[in-house]
């Protein structure tokens, strides 16, 4: 995959559109992720708490009933069994040492389903920083869970009670705080949106995901490649992860968005959080609210590589529906014993729907997280029975 | 064509006069009628918010105003446009978020300020590596673009904030988002020391200058003073009228330089 350049660009998309006050705290980032990354020293303490911290490497498990019954053979790479139940403790163990390394004392974050929260403020209590989340008031009432999580871990909740009250707001609030605190704080932003470097340097965080699933699955395959490469996108990180092992393959890569939180299918080029890329906006260029069943999609930009492989044509992103989604989290839990998150049920959704014209081929999804959080919220949908 | 910002700027400058320019946000109940009170009472200029859905460098008033001015259907050309029937004789600058311009596209949008007598444009989140394509755009158009400096700039980047930097250079008073704070922050007159020493541009603090008595303490060192969320808040509160014996009161303070 390509490294952006001074601009921060992947074709087109990209760049660094935030207030004059944090470019300085940008370009310093820039120069310390850069530094870090190439340091020894750093990557082998990030490794080690990867190892010994996070679990990983994560396992890769393939559903033999789920596949059979599909006509397909069906691989999940297991990010839901990392240390706080999802990909995000990726990214925000390398943000955190980061953090630390460029003496920064406290983080902030934003948060949609609480996931990328509770990985952040599991991290800043490992390494003793503080930790802030701003979170959609309304998204902190359908993911009570892990609100109560990160209260846990030591991390300040904060609902951010602007516009939708979802991640898109709790963006705007995490950008507002950082503006005011930028000498102190470092903005531990979850996915691979945002302004340069971090599309760029999240994705370098995950892209374990996608080392290790390569030579998984060569070992299972006799040294092949998976077929196809499907996850989830709201910004995109977990997918992004999964893509930088195959980008170089024959693989096709798919990016599955919420219907109505569907950035890249159903967005035109805008600027907002920093960065240009496709964005769900009205004629005027108001940013338009993302509505889904899952808190942790609804999103209506995505991450500027996500933008730039549609572009090329090197990855595609189809959508599905709430009710596809519902099917998807169950069929998994009976058919294999394992309980996705709402967002994962996203790429199961679409495996089903795509079967037909897959049969026999080798499809490896990641699973990038765990439905506990889900299941208060499942229970409303489906009924107590 | 629009009266040129900067000439103007500097020829009431001239006179020993110290600048305020209050900002209103467009498209909210009665704004016109504040811009004009504030017009009639000392204002040198007038920045008009464009409302954006995401307002990152804004604080809750101008957040609230601007959610208010959306639901009750402003528009960027709407309020352009109608910004050309306000009749006063003092330049008007539009303060906007990227997204709209460029939605808009940069000649579209520059033809149009233009046309309705818009002197300039104040972009906050386009900072200069990202506004070298607006800036040209507008330069051809004949559209001034206001460069925002901050207190985190490096030395070395202030001269080239201000070298790009038409009609005058906005001061950030502090590190944060619009809205009234108890003090003036001393990272407000600290930075206009900085840009008064490497440019004769008028400098204008902005963010954070609260009332007059902060506008009195920010003008001993710059040129003038933004006043935007007290203007806002008076608006939504109180009306038009309040704006206008607002301004005369901030303009009786920093006559007193």
């Amino acid at each position: 995959m390509q490294t952006p350049g001074a601009d921060g660009r992947f074709g087109q998309f990209g760049g660094q559109f935030v207030p004059e006050t944090l470019v300085p705290a940008c370009q310093e980032l820039e120069r310390a992720f850069t530094e870090a990354w190439n340091d020894a020293l750093f990557r082998e303490e990030l490794n080690h708490l990867l190892k010994t911290y996070a679990g990983r490497p994560s396992i890769l498990t393939e559903c033999h009933n789920l596949g059979r019954e599909l006509g397909i053979r069906l691989f999940l790479k297991r990010e839901d069994l990392n240390h706080t139940g999802s990909h995000k403790i990726n990214n925000v163990l390398g943000q955190a040492l980061l953090a630390k390394r460029m003496g920064k004392k406290r983080i902030v974050a934003e948060t949609g389903a609480g996931q990328h929260g509770v990985a952040a403020a599991t991290a800043a209590a490992l390494l003793g920083l503080e930790c802030k989340v701003f979170m959609g008031a309304v998204d902190i009432e359908r993911q009570e869970l892990n609100v109560f999580r990160m209260r846990l871990l030591g991390a300040e909740v904060v609902p951010a009670q602007s516009g939708s009250r979802t991640l898109k707001d709790a963006v705007n609030e995490a950008m507002r705080d950082w503006v005011a605190t930028v000498e102190s704080t470092h903005y531990c932003l979850g996915s691979v949106m945002g302004p340069h470097p971090y599309p760029y340097m999240v994705r370098q965080f995950h892209r374990v995901i996608g080392d290790e699933a390569r030579e998984q699955c060569r070992e299972v395959l006799g040294g092949d490649d998976p077929d196809v490469i499907v996850a989830c996108v709201g910004g995109g990180s977990n997918a992004i992860g999964i893509f930088s092992g195959f980008i170089d393959t024959h693989a096709r890569l798919i990016g599955v968005e919420p219907a109505g939180g569907a950035a890249v299918g159903r967005g035109v080029p805008g600027v907002v959080h920093g960065m240009k890329s496709y964005l769900m906006q009205d004629e005027e260029g108001q940013v338009q609210e993302a509505h889904s069943i899952s808190a942790g999609l609804d999103y209506p930009g995505v991450g500027p590589e996500h933008s730039y492989l549609s572009e090329i044509g090197r990855a595609e992103y189809p959508s599905v529906t709430d009710t596809e989604v519902i099917d998807g989290f169950t069929l998994l839990a009976r058919s294999e014993g394992i309980i996705p998150a709402l967002e994962c049920a996203h790429a199961l959704a679409w495996i089903k729907r795509a079967a037909p014209e897959m049969q026999g081929q080798v499809v490896l999804m990641n699973l990038s997280g765990r439905g506990d959080k889900d299941v208060a919220q499942m229970m409303d949908i489906l009924g107590k029975k | 064509m629009p009266i040129h910002l900067e000439t103007h700027l500097r020829a009431q400058r001239s006179g020993g006069r110290k600048l305020l320019v209050p900002y209103v946000t467009g498209g909210l109940s009665n704004w016109k009628e504040a811009i004009r009170a504030a017009a009639a009472n000392g204002a040198d200029a007038i920045e008009v918010g464009i409302p954006f859905s995401d307002p990152v460098m804004d604080g809750p008033v101008i957040q609230e105003a601007s959610l208010r001015a959306l639901k009750d259907g402003a528009t960027p050309f709407g309020i352009i446009q109608e910004i050309s029937t306000l009749d006063i004789d003092i330049p008007v600058a539009v303060m906007l978020y990227y997204n709209t311009l460029f939605r808009a596209g940069h000649e579209r949008f520059a033809t149009s300020l233009v046309k309705n007598g818009v002197s300039a444009a104040i972009v906050p989140d386009l900072p200069l590596e990202e506004a070298g394509e607006w800036c040209r755009d507008a330069d051809a158009a004949g559209v001034e673009t206001v460069m925002l400096a901050a207190p985190t700039a490096p030395d070395g980047r202030l001269p080239l904030v201000v070298e790009r930097a038409r009609g005058f250079v906005y001061a950030v008073g502090l590190l944060g988002i619009t809205g009234e704070r108890d003090s003036l922050a001393a990272t407000a007159t600290a930075l206009a020391t900085r840009l008064k020493k490497i440019t004769d541009k008028p400098v204008l603090i902005g963010v954070g200058v609260s009332n007059a008595a902060q506008a009195y303490e920010a003008c001993k060192v710059a040129d003038g003073v933004i006043q935007g969320a007290s203007v806002v808040r008076r608006l939504m509160e109180s009306g038009p009228d309040a704006v206008g014996e607002y301004i005369a009161e901030v303009r009786a303070a920093i006559d007193a330089h």
